[in-house]
């Protein structure tokens, strides 16, 4: 239906546009005066009549059949109160034995009913629809196509279409943020309903699994089970290191580069770290995993050390190396805007480069070098691939970067990865942490822009 | 000045100018690291991954016989030849080609050494050369995946024989056969047809490349024109006031959204509120265009801004309206910084892996999709499954995908070089 309907509507449309067209062409021969706008601005409204209430009728068809057809096959299943999860599974067998899959109770006769009830409610709404499409588009058509005469301004309207068109385009970016702070509230509140908040912050004890089963699953275990510190420890002590590594290698590399570094040696040393920053995590987390963790594995056997083989310090290491581009590509710019006069004045005062460095510019340039760490912070504690595949699933509180240890992303992952079972606290706790993740690196992102901001605003 | 504040004046200058001299080191220091790790990433994958790319076949000798004579393919059809069990007859004419070997657990050790396959090859063979089959005939056909590590060399003949994947007596048979010149390398070509396998020598990277076009597809399709006009209307059209500035706001927050939170509202929406259907490169390129949005809009309104206003007032001043100003002049002039945004913010969906987990683009599907409607996975997301497997064979197929995903996004970016490069005005 979709391709026949879609290519139906690309003819309404053309044939709209010439219909149009014409029209103020022959308005234009029997008036002998030319109409307010272009011949094509006729053609383009009366197109924009014909596709899109039929767009928005067919999206709308497009969102509600499915409930539609599911409540008419099953309304006989509903009135003899079977319950919700029988009757779900239920449709999914009768949807499957359409589809031409053999089942179990494929020959019984409910089921053989169902099918042809599904058949039938399908195509009616299948023809239905595309008479409703076609019908209500005509109908617009023939209103605009009435319209048209010597002093009707198309091309205003046309404009004003196009000008709402971008509007809506405009206004998605907001659409997504709802979307999201309304799918992750959603799922959170009802967690909390069933573990309390205060538990899921400041408890100790993150084993979910545990809740999962459900014989076991009295309430003081569920309470018990979702205690987020452990990953939150694990997120910070991965993104210390992470920042441990990028911090120096990063700033270093922005004073070189900006204040040092040849324009010949800027121009290529230059986009190659940015590769750094194009590659992918996933990646980054096979190198981890591959060679770096092997190596300290190694490296701490040499000395007495036990390091298990996923470490914190692989992933934090790699994640590292990950963020020096974001580090040193900000702080560049901002270490670059700052005024050529203090590095004058300073050298006027005869100090050396390095001394200017650290006396004038830096101190200068302070904020947007700290909003520039703090970016990086955010995108450490929100990265997922390195950690998932290099730093340990098991939750467990330590402070040592030689163990394994978890973190946020790492164990929305494990939760949500492959089939879940919704409704169940283990599933919603994903959307939890989802939330703290969120607004976690929504406030340093926030800061961060601020005080970047106000510091370029300062020196422009 | 008396000579010893002299002294001292000099003594001072080499040390600043020591401290100087250390302090542009330490810069030298940190590119090279920087640069170093660059190299050491690049040169640790393509040398675990390029020997992917090409596979170890083996020579065997087949004889016909009464049952199954070479004359009674030629008025078969292709699948009535695909359908016929040569199971038992395959297995047989391998063990002929060993005579010396009588023992059963021996020759079941024999039939390890090559592809699990074997049957379909053979009879791919015979499909090809049905008309021309004599009463035997020579082939190659796949080692199985041990055999092939052995013979590129990526696994150790020295470890003790019980943590090894191959035997001691499966290895002799192995040398045998390189000593008779049996064993030849082929160039990989199933890798990149053939959709994801439990069995490493059968895994190939088909399906996921074809999820991956599929997924890039929606994305392109969503992301760009959406995209672009929202950024015009927010440059161009928009009064400045604090619902654009909230607007402004959100969108570059969301650019720094972790992706996995866009996994999360694929899941949250796209699968449990509109039930679309899990795992496919629809849901899947969705949810990355939604990621991919902010980039390019921030993109397209950097290249907006930098057309002058020269243009649009000469437009303006010979009378056309503002949305034909826009349309017509502004918009074909930052078109090329928009694409270029827009070639940059795909490479990077191409190689997200995280929100694709939650949508459930990570199942093990064997068939390649052939629709965005299809349970699908991608690129990236093949490289982390494979790199899940306990077999050593599925290290030198992850390298292998990453030195792939990796060769496509070198080819977006240059392509987003040479557009700017070649299309864009400067002023």
């Amino acid at each position: 239906m979709g391709l026949i309907t879609f290519f139906l509507l690309v003819l309404f449309a053309i044939t709209s546009f010439y219909l149009g067209y014409f029209r103020s062409n022959r308005v234009r021969v029997i008036e002998k005066q030319r109409p307010f706008s272009l011949d094509k601005y006729y053609g383009y409204y009366l197109a924009i009549w014909s596709v899109v209430p039929a767009v928005i009728i067919l999206f709308a068809i497009l969102i509600f059949d499915g409930f539609i057809v599911k409540n008419y096959v099953l309304s006989e299943f509903y009135s003899q109160g079977i319950d919700q999860s029988e009757i779900s599974l239920l449709f999914t067998q009768i949807e499957n034995t359409r589809n031409g899959i053999k089942l179990f109770n494929s020959e019984d006769e409910i089921i053989v009913n169902a099918v042809n009830k599904l058949n039938y409610i399908e195509g009616i709404f299948e023809i239905t629809s595309i008479i409703t499409v076609f019908s209500v588009s005509s109908l617009f058509l023939l209103y605009g196509y009435r319209k048209i005469n010597l002093n009707f301004d198309a091309r205003l309207i046309v404009e004003k279409f196009i000008l709402i068109g971008f509007f809506l385009c405009s206004l998605i970016a907001i659409l997504v943020t709802v979307g999201i702070i309304f799918s992750l509230l959603y799922e959170t509140v009802r967690f909390f309903s069933q573990v309390p908040i205060l538990d899921f912050l400041f408890g100790t004890n993150w084993s979910p699994q545990r809740a999962f089963v459900r014989d076991a699953a009295d309430a003081a275990d569920i309470e018990n089970a979702f205690g987020a510190v452990p990953l939150f420890s694990g997120t910070f002590l991965i993104a210390f290191i992470a920042m441990c590594v990028s911090i120096p290698v990063g700033l270093l590399t922005a004073i070189y580069m900006s204040e040092y570094a040849k324009s010949s040696v800027r121009n290529t040393a230059k986009p190659i770290i940015e590769i750094l920053a194009g590659i992918p995590t996933v990646v980054y987390g096979f190198f981890a995993v591959i060679t770096i963790a092997p190596f300290i594995r190694s490296l701490g056997g040499s000395i007495g050390l036990d390091v298990s083989s996923e470490s914190a310090l692989a992933a934090g290491l790699v994640m590292g190396i990950m963020i020096i581009p974001f580090v040193s590509s900000l702080s560049d710019d901002v270490i670059s805007s700052v005024p050529q006069s203090l590095r004058e004045g300073s050298y006027a005062m005869g100090a050396t480069k390095s001394e200017t460095i650290k006396k004038v510019i830096i101190p200068a340039a302070l904020p947007g070098i700290i909003g520039s760490f703090l970016l990086a912070v955010s995108r450490a504690i929100g990265e997922t691939m390195i950690v998932v595949m290099a730093a340990g699933l098991v939750a467990n509180l330590t402070a040592n970067p030689l163990e394994a240890s978890t973190t946020i992303t790492t164990q929305i992952v494990v939760i949500l990865i492959g089939d879940q079972e919704f409704d169940s606290p283990k599933t919603m706790s994903a959307f939890a942490l989802g939330l703290t993740l969120f607004v976690m690196t929504l406030i340093l992102n926030f800061i961060a822009l601020r005080v970047v901001k106000k510091y370029t605003e300062k020196y422009e | 000045m008396n000579s010893n504040s002299l002294k001292i004046s000099n003594e001072n200058l080499k040390r600043r100018l020591n401290a100087e001299r250390r302090f542009k080191f330490y810069g030298v220091i940190a590119i090279s690291l920087a640069l170093i790790f660059v190299l050491i990433l690049f040169t640790n994958i393509i040398s675990k991954g390029y020997s992917a790319f090409y596979r170890t076949l083996i020579e065997i000798k087949i004889e016909f016989n009464d049952k199954v004579q070479p004359e009674m393919f030629k008025q078969m059809s292709d699948t009535e030849i695909n359908k016929l069990d040569l199971y038992s007859f395959s297995k047989k004419n391998i063990y002929s080609n060993f005579p010396n070997i009588e023992k059963k657990s021996d020759k079941k050790k024999i039939i390890k050494l090559f592809s699990i396959e074997f049957e379909e090859e053979i009879k791919t063979y015979i499909n090809k050369n049905k008309n021309n089959l004599g009463n035997t005939i020579n082939l190659y056909i796949s080692a199985s995946d041990d055999i092939d590590q052995i013979h590129k060399g990526n696994y150790s003949r020295d470890i003790p024989e019980e943590r090894r994947r191959v035997s001691n007596f499966q290895l002799s048979i192995y040398d045998e056969l390189v000593g008779q010149n049996k064993v030849k390398f082929e160039f990989n070509l199933p890798f990149f047809s053939r959709g994801d396998s439990r069995e490493a020598e059968l895994a190939g990277l088909g399906g996921s490349l074809i999820g991956s076009f599929f997924t890039m597809i929606i994305v392109l399709l969503l992301s760009f024109p959406f995209g672009l006009f929202g950024a015009i209307y927010l440059e161009e059209f928009s009064k400045r006031n604090r619902f654009t500035d909230f607007i402004e706001i959100n969108i570059n927050n969301l650019a720094a959204v972790p992706s996995i939170v866009f996994g999360l509202l694929g899941l949250g929406i796209l699968l449990n509120t509109f039930e679309l259907p899990r795992s496919t490169a629809l849901v899947g390129g969705i949810t990355l265009s939604l990621m991919t949005l902010p980039t390019i809009i921030i993109a397209t309104r950097a290249s907006l801004r930098s057309v002058p206003p020269s243009i649009r007032e000469g437009a303006l001043a010979v009378g056309a309206s503002k949305v034909q100003t826009v349309m017509h002049h502004v918009v074909p002039l930052a078109l090329p910084g928009s694409i270029t945004g827009t070639i940059i913010g795909i490479a990077r969906a191409l190689g997200e892996t995280a929100p694709l987990l939650l949508i459930g683009m990570v199942a093990f599907i064997v068939d390649v999709p052939s629709s965005p409607l299809d349970p699908s996975t991608s690129l990236p997301v093949q490289a982390y499954l494979w790199n899940d497997s306990a077999e050593r064979a599925y290290e030198e197929k992850t390298s292998a995908a990453i030195i792939i995903l990796l060769s496509f996004l070198i080819l977006f970016n240059l392509i987003a070089v040479f557009i700017r490069r070649k299309f864009e005005t400067k002023w």
